[in-house]
């Protein structure tokens, strides 16, 4: 078994390694995409802090059994010229889960996420430049009996 | 190398889009036999829609293995709808389909 995950994690980290050589993935590059992600969580989450409630909708499992797998929904279709559509994750180690800027589609987006623990989830919609959001709190539990 | 679905259904002027990546989402935090499984993850995707770009999202490693996005667009029958995606490991994947 040993062996085994040692070949497995061998080939893994010298795909990697011919990646980099080949010069498809400058490490320096994927850095700057995580940092980049890391801002654009924290502008989010300041965003959230200050942003008042929207009308639309935001679908959510009140408890999910499997952390894992959690399925939500925002439907703004009500609104016009959604921008973006953010979720965020308070309890996550990088609370941003998914943003998606939006030019010309419908203010609808559904999407599976993961979540560490129970946690409040702030779904952000911004739309003709002002930021609303609609918040809820999704229990997890971890042995699936409801608790 | 990586499996993509793409649905996209008109129906009365709008375009639902069902999507189901196969990818693996390794968050780089999670780890097997005391070892960490190093990240891989989908960061960037965009969706066209007659190669007019719809949708560009930023996605994070919170989002689910082999992550399902259903989107919606305006459009008819025959429309055509692509979906193109990044990594963190440089790897693209991309799918067109046409609106039924």
């Amino acid at each position: 078994m040993e062996r085994r995950l040692f070949l497995k994690s061998a080939m893994v980290a010298s795909s990697v390694a011919t990646a980099i050589g080949a010069g498809l993935l400058t490490p320096s590059a994927v850095f700057a995409q995580k940092a980049k992600f890391k801002t654009l969580s924290d502008t989010t989450k300041s965003n959230a802090a200050s942003a008042s409630t929207g009308s639309f909708k935001f679908k959510a499992p009140q408890i999910a059994e499997n952390g894992a797998v959690v399925p939500m929904e925002v439907d703004a279709s009500k609104i016009d010229n959604v921008s973006n559509i953010s979720l965020l994750v308070h309890n996550n180690q990088t609370p941003l889960a998914a943003s998606f800027n939006l030019s010309g589609a419908i203010g609808f987006v559904s999407v599976r996420v993961k979540m560490a623990q129970t946690s409040k989830i702030d779904a952000l919609v911004s739309a003709n430049g002002s930021i609303t959001k609609v918040s809820k709190e999704v229990k997890v539990t971890i042995g699936g009996c409801g608790g | 190398m990586a499996k993509i679905k793409l649905r996209p259904k008109a129906r009365k002027g709008i375009i639902s889009v069902k999507a189901l990546i196969k990818h693996p989402m390794e968050t780089g935090l999670r780890k097997v036999r005391g070892k960490l499984v190093p990240a891989h993850h989908i960061q960037h995707m965009v969706v066209s829609h007659n190669n007019n770009v719809v949708i560009d999202a930023d996605i994070g490693s919170a989002v689910s293995r082999d992550p399902y996005f259903k989107f919606k667009v305006p459009g008819k029958k025959g429309d055509m709808i692509e979906l193109k995606y990044k990594d963190n490991l440089g790897k693209t994947g991309s799918k067109t389909a046409k609106s039924k």
